[in-house]
């Protein structure tokens, strides 16, 4: 059983000596030995797996581990690492604690070694002055923002799609909101001086695949998006480093669009002429192109485009599904809302099976890309109910009361609904 | 065999490299281990190549009994999209594994 516990080296160089590890110089003879040895290592000790969790859907009991600057998450995956925030959590508080942030990887060559003081971070392409930029620059040479903004992965709440589809199965915890600090990208890209006829901005980080054959991981905003003062390179989350899973010492922060374009261990910013041909940006991460991003359960799209802002969220998060309530009696229900960066603007719970609705008290507006709270207060009947959550946000946008579905488990956010027993 | 071992353990125990407030230093943590195998059945040897990639979970996490459509689906999309060195031979071994066992 490896020490969970991080330790400090004494020459800043320890973990490229101690551990050859598998990562893109290994031959391909060598990736593949190295998977027929797992594979042939018979039995592997669990990783402090005595605590299960089942979420509730086929295939879906889950260990619980800690991973390094972590508590215990809800482990989807281990190599790469896909680490899911338990649903508890999100009634801690509007901000999601660094050590309780989901985590998702995509290729597992992921770094091993990150020395604060050579990171570099290059800006290059259609630009006068290509740059290669320290820590201690981006820090310095910048005036800093700070926003609060939710993180969530397009693949959010999978699990739940029906007919199932494959692909990472999450629960509802592959989200969270944190309070970003770092260097507007639009700052970055002035200094740098963008060139004419730029027309996209790709994004790369430290992460590889492991077999080199494998479409690396980079991403692509349009130059308007680049420059809309927003998008964000991120040293900070919630007051401190960012926690290597999600992506230290910088990543970019895309306020309002899947988790998808958020680059952990970004070190490598290009201006384009043409757009991005890139696997992960012309092949995966494309929703349905229309108003529902959604198919006929089953049916493939007839046209796709690249996924974008989030759609409507809320959820209740003090009572848990299943749970016995005191009956005729004051019931105080709390929760949180988020959507794509327009603004929530009305929130209401409803436990007769959406006939009725009552409008939700709204907590601190904490910016237009963060968690919102909501408490409402409801009286219940002896006996089973469904209570329901709706959120709707400036520009009318709301959730729908049968979920939507398209073939990539995408975008889910049917208005949710917790079952409990009034006695 | 030893060596085959080390880079075994070297797959499933990453070193990793961290660091605190104080840039200048660098913290290195380890990664737990892996918690899941993949389950025995005709085909298992040939699917282990699987775990080159990724770990076994991948698999398991999926939903249940999707059949041999969403498998060769599956392991086509690993060969076509990630470039998955695996010839067609052993894609129906691994497919028909993957369908019958998961």
């Amino acid at each position: 059983m490896p020490s969970l516990a991080p330790y400090r080296t004494t020459d800043g160089n320890i973990g490229n000596n101690i551990m050859p590890t598998l990562n893109r110089r290994e031959t391909l003879k060598s990736v593949l030995a190295a998977g027929l040895a797992v594979a042939a290592a018979g039995k592997l000790a669990p990783a402090n797996a005595s605590e299960m969790v089942d979420l509730p859907f086929g295939n879906g009991e889950r260990p619980l581990v800690a991973y390094p600057q972590k508590r215990l998450l809800i482990v989807l995956t281990s190599r790469p690492p896909q680490l899911e925030t338990p649903f508890s959590v999100f009634n801690e508080g509007m901000f999601t604690p660094n050590d309780a942030f989901f985590v998702r990887y995509h290729l597992a060559d992921i770094p091993l070694t990150i020395d604060p003081d050579a990171f570099r971070l290059n800006v290059q392409g259609k630009v006068d002055t290509p740059l290669s930029l320290s820590l201690a620059e981006l820090r310095n040479g910048f005036e800093p923002v700070e926003l609060a903004a939710v993180n969530q992965c397009s693949g959010n709440s999978r699990g739940f799609f029906e007919p199932r589809v494959a692909g990472g199965q999450s629960a509802n915890g592959a989200m969270g909101n944190a309070r970003w600090k770092g260097v507007p990208l639009k700052a970055l890209l002035a200094k740098a001086g963008v060139q004419a006829g730029a027309v996209q901005v790709s994004f790369q980080g430290l992460d590889r695949p492991v077999l080199p054959e494998t479409p690396t991981f980079i991403k692509a905003l349009d130059l308007e998006h680049a420059l809309d003062g927003e998008v964000m390179i991120a040293y900070a989350m919630n007051g401190e480093d960012l926690p290597w899973l999600n992506g230290f010492p910088i990543r970019l922060i895309v306020p309002g669009y899947y988790g998808t374009y958020w680059v952990k261990h970004l070190n490598e910013i290009k201006v384009l002429d043409t757009a991005l041909d890139s696997f992960w940006m012309k092949t995966a991460y494309r929703i349905p192109n229309n108003a529902c991003a959604c198919t006929e359960p089953g049916k493939a799209p007839t046209s796709t485009i690249p996924i974008g802002r989030f759609n409507v969220r809320s959820f209740l998060t003090n009572i848990a599904e299943g749970a016995t309530v005191h009956a005729n009696s004051n019931l105080n229900l709390r929760g949180i809302a988020f959507d794509g960066g327009y603004g929530v603007s009305d929130v209401a719970v409803s436990a007769d099976d959406g006939k009725t609705w009552t409008e939700a008290a709204l907590g601190e507006n904490l910016g237009k890309y963060s968690f919102r709270e909501w408490k409402a207060n409801v009286s219940l009947e002896p006996g089973k109910h469904r209570l329901m959550v709706r959120a709707a946000n400036r520009i009318g946008q709301s959730q729908p009361l049968e979920p939507l579905w398209n073939p990539s488990g995408y975008m889910r956010n049917v208005v949710e609904v917790t079952n409990v027993i009034a006695a | 065999m030893t060596a085959m071992k080390s880079v075994a353990i070297t797959v499933v125990v990453l070193l990793i490299a961290v660091a605190s407030s104080a840039l200048a230093e660098t913290l290195v943590s380890t990664l737990p281990l892996e918690t899941t195998e993949l389950k025995p059945g005709p085909g298992v040897d040939t699917a282990g190549v699987c775990q080159a990639c990724h770990s076994a979970d991948y698999i398991s996490t999926q939903p249940p009994r999707e059949g041999k459509a969403f498998w060769q689906g599956e392991v086509q999309k690993m060969i076509k999209a990630y470039k998955a060195p695996i010839g067609e031979d052993d894609a129906a071994v691994i497919a028909n594994y993957l369908a019958a066992t998961y």
